[in-house]
């Protein structure tokens, strides 16, 4: 059990603080994910000093982290115990923190097949925007006690609280990983990858990107061995495929580095069929995640998507925007409206970086 | 079965109740027809508990929508009224969560039971709410899907009632609980507007309410229509039947697995007294003289099943099983896993009656937990038989009593809150997967801080204003936990045991 952190006592008076001049906080870790989200008028709020592994037992498959902690130094722990986040939260630089991971809520290249941060969120410790402290969850898989509020906060861009303790569930990182390429163009990748989740093969993530299908295969030896007889492609070497896969999770290859059009996420159906936009695509999550570079304008791609039973939100561009994601219908947006105001009254945490409005 | 511990004798209504009845009923009259709407107290017998049939409560009236326009119609008038409404699925839930407002509307979803569509391309099924669990697994099956969660009642409880409870089952450890395997759900609030949480994509923009409402109890909206994602079902399952000289070995033996990097389709252990009232009960071939066995499932592809069957095996002797054999095929496979799967019938036998509680612990405290129960067979004069959801850490023990003897039903309830607090202190949850329902209200007083419950109200609030949505279920009130006198106590591991709450 460790001791009380100095931090918290900082954090909760900032808190106090900040809700008796009605003055906004901006809630920060490394930083790495800035630019994502609307733009936040606020006191910077460095949540970096609250770092530390708290408690992580392997076989309980848990690990809970204070929500400074370097995500980097939870990755490496983890490696060290044979096992890994399934879900292969992307970095974007070095510095990110694990609460930011959570906070932001985004996935990588494995999440179609293994879940979301949220899925593997067991529970949260928060400060309120009263300045409340609260548990939420725990470090145990199974938990039904109440609302699941530690989950919630995942991908809640920090309008709730201050995330100030994670526990994860963490697995065992595969035994083998082999790469599969393939050419297609969008419309025949998409078709195959329609097909392929629905046998039970080891697929363990999926892109397609300028007429190259990559197939990631995982799992047992045998297994993945028996879906690289029945998918066939040439197989990439093993750190070729873990730079491509890397560059995917951490948009550092040129499709997401290089200058150019907005990048836009849409994250829709995987069923649905190719989009034409003018710009260039990225194909991931078995046809489920489309990442645009496009100067269409915004009505537009938020057009295409909504009509396919997805959302569209402005990711990454050269400036920030104010309204990044897809509005909310009612009665959605009033529940979000309430949400936010039973947890945090006076609109001081986060304002303006989910939606204009809070 | 037990003695009703709410009185459920038809209570003589006043005047300005009646009144009030009446208005009601010419209400629902104006959005079902008459067949839809059961008020006379025969009728609505058969709906006053569910599965926890220690609480009874006769609801003013029971209705039974048939479609999603009737569902928004009778909240609408509940709402215009200030009437409670308690949802309720098939009524196999074990935590009171389906327990009716003597002054409420019941609002049955079991006719809400149409398979809308199974995609096989998409691998999904969307459902309306009163469809039982197993019903889509059938569905989905022509495709080689099916759908994974599978908690002890798949046979009867229904969608909608796994999604207030976010159910989960003995493959839960591999295959995730229901959030885990919901894309979306659709419903009403309490004003009857439709709303929608979750969708056909794996994420939806905003806050992910998906993962609030999913265990919410039927205390936020009413859900009428479900998509959950389907796996390709696997080509082969075996099973390994394992015993073990103590109970602290077989545990040793869990975490050895976990170790290896294996993640077991499931995985699970009985106590001595629990093989022995399941081995009676159905002739598994359980090993009599061991003091715990263990289930440990394998699924996926033959040539990998063998292998991990081969790899468990290994572990489980060095371990010290002192018995082991693997299944053979799917008849043995089911026979092993017969006695775990009647293992609460067996307890039937035993005993007039049983209460299963449902508390998780982390997984290491797991010896240490069986020998507190083993105190508290003393303490409070009963029996208690364990199955345990050994992957998880998910404990089921089974107390026996006879509830017809007053003081045998009060010392049984103190044992089930020891439990429960035990778990707690040991860092783990009051309830697992059963959900808090009616049954666990006390025990929150001790698993959550004032500040945490009212966070919990504030949030029930912001969907549902007048909290007439299932009321009195899940977050006790600041006076119940006074009365019941037991502080909030810190979970073992808790990182901030000295900050002052609230």
């Amino acid at each position: 059990m460790p001791a009380p952190h100095p931090h918290l006592d900082f954090l909760s008076e900032a808190i106090a603080t900040a809700r008796a001049a009605r003055r906004p906080v901006a809630i920060r870790g490394g930083g790495t994910k800035d630019f994502y989200g609307g733009p936040v008028a606020g006191d910077t709020l460095d949540v970096r000093p609250l770092s530390g592994i708290t408690s992580y037992e392997p076989t309980e498959l848990v690990i809970t982290a204070l929500a400074g902690t370097p995500l980097a130094e939870v990755e490496s722990v983890l490696a060290g115990g044979g096992q890994h986040l399934a879900f292969e939260p992307p970095r974007y630089g070095a510095g990110g923190t694990v609460g930011g991971m959570v906070a932001a809520g985004l996935s990588g290249p494995a999440r179609a097949r293994a879940g979301c941060v949220r899925d593997h969120v067991l529970g949260v410790t928060l400060i309120n925007g009263r300045g409340e402290f609260g548990t939420f969850g725990g470090q145990v898989m199974k938990n039904v006690a109440g609302y699941d509020v530690s989950r919630l906060l995942a991908g809640s861009l920090g309008v709730l609280g201050v995330l100030c303790e994670v526990s994860l569930k963490v697995v065992p990182r595969p035994v083998a990983s082999v790469t599969l390429v393939r050419s297609f163009d969008e419309s025949g990748a998409l078709s195959l990858l329609n097909t392929l989740h629905r046998r039970p093969l080891p697929l363990g993530a999926s892109a397609w990107y300028d007429g190259g299908l990559y197939l990631r295969l995982e799992g047992s030896e045998p297994a993945v061995a028996a879906g690289c007889a029945a998918l066939g492609g040439d197989r990439l070497d093993d750190t070729q495929a873990a730079a491509w896969w890397a560059g995917l999770r951490d948009q550092t290859q040129p499709f997401f580095a290089a200058p150019g059009p907005d990048l836009w996420r849409l994250s829709l159906p995987p069923t649905a069929p190719a989009i034409p936009l003018a710009g260039g695509q990225l194909i991931e999550w078995g046809g489920a995640l489309r990442w645009w570079r496009t100067d269409a304008p915004a009505e537009d791609v938020r057009r295409r998507a909504t009509v396919l039973g997805g959302h569209a939100t402005r990711f990454r561009g050269a400036r920030p925007v104010r309204d990044p994601f897809t509005p909310l219908p009612e009665p959605l947006r009033r529940v979000h409206r309430e949400l936010k105001k039973a947890f945090d009254p006076d609109h001081i945490l986060n304002p303006g970086r989910l939606y204009p409005e809070f | 079965m037990p003695a009703p511990l709410v009185d459920a004798s038809a209570p003589t209504r006043s005047a300005g109740s009646e009144a009030r009845r009446r208005e009601l009923l010419g209400a629902l009259a104006r959005v079902l027809s008459g067949e839809a709407i059961l008020a006379d107290s025969e009728a609505t017998a058969p709906f006053e508990c569910d599965a926890l049939s220690a609480y009874r409560v006769r609801p003013l009236v029971v209705v039974l929508p048939r479609t999603d326009e009737e569902v928004a119609g009778v909240l609408a008038a509940c709402r215009a009224l200030g009437t409670p409404v308690v949802a309720r699925g098939a009524g196999t839930g074990l935590s009171g969560g389906a327990l009716p407002h003597a002054e409420g509307v019941t609002l049955s979803l079991a006719r809400l039971n149409r398979i809308l569509a199974v995609d096989p391309v998409a691998c999904t099924a969307t459902v309306q709410a009163g469809v039982r669990n197993l019903a889509i697994s059938d569905a989905a099956a022509p495709h080689g899907l099916y759908y994974a969660p599978d908690p002890s009642s798949q046979l009867a409880c229904s969608i909608g009632g796994n999604v207030a409870e976010n159910s989960g089952g003995v493959h839960c450890l591999k295959y995730g609980l229901t959030l885990h395997n919901v894309l979306g759900v659709r419903g009403y609030t309490i004003d009857g507007e439709r709303i929608e949480f979750g969708g056909q994509a794996l994420d939806t923009p905003g806050l992910d309410l998906l993962s609030i409402v999913v265990g919410s109890e039927g205390m936020l909206a009413v859900v009428t229509e479900v998509t959950v994602r389907l796996l390709p079902r696997p080509e082969v399952a075996r099973c390994i039947l394992a015993s073990f000289a103590t109970v602290e070995a077989a545990g040793r033996a869990v975490a050895e697995v976990i170790a290896a990097g294996i993640i077991p389709a499931g995985l699970e252990l009985m106590d001595r007294p629990m093989v022995g009232a399941a081995e009676r009960f159905v002739h598994a071939g359980y090993d009599l003289d061991a003091a715990a066995i263990l289930l440990c499932e394998s699924d996926g592809t033959a040539t990998e099943v063998d292998a991990e069957i081969a790899r468990i095996t290994k572990l489980l002797t060095d371990c010290g099983a002192t018995r082991i054999e693997a299944s053979r095929d799917e008849a043995e496979r089911l026979r092993f896993w017969s006695g775990r799967k009647n293992a609460f019938a067996a307890s039937g036998q035993l005993s007039p009656d049983y209460m299963c509680m449902d508390s998780t612990i982390p997984r290491r405290r797991l010896a240490e937990m069986l020998r507190a129960i083993e105190g508290m067979q003393a303490r409070y004069g009963l029996t208690c038989v364990n199955v345990f959801h050994a992957g998880d850490g998910n404990l089921h023990p089974l107390i026996l009593f006879n509830a017809n003897d007053a003081d045998e039903l009060r010392r049984c309830e103190a044992f089930g809150a020891d439990i429960l607090e035990t778990s707690v202190r040991l860092g783990g949850t009051i309830s697992g997967e059963h959900g808090v329902g009616i049954e666990k209200l006390n025990s929150m007083c001790v698993q959550f801080s004032p500040a945490e419950r009212e966070q919990m109200f504030r949030i029930k609030r912001a969907f549902d204003p007048a909290e007439l949505l299932n009321p009195g279920k899940v977050i006790p009130t600041l006076h119940r936990c006074a009365e019941y006198g037991k502080m909030h106590v810190h979970r073992g591991v808790s990182a901030f045991p000295d900050l002052p709450r609230f």
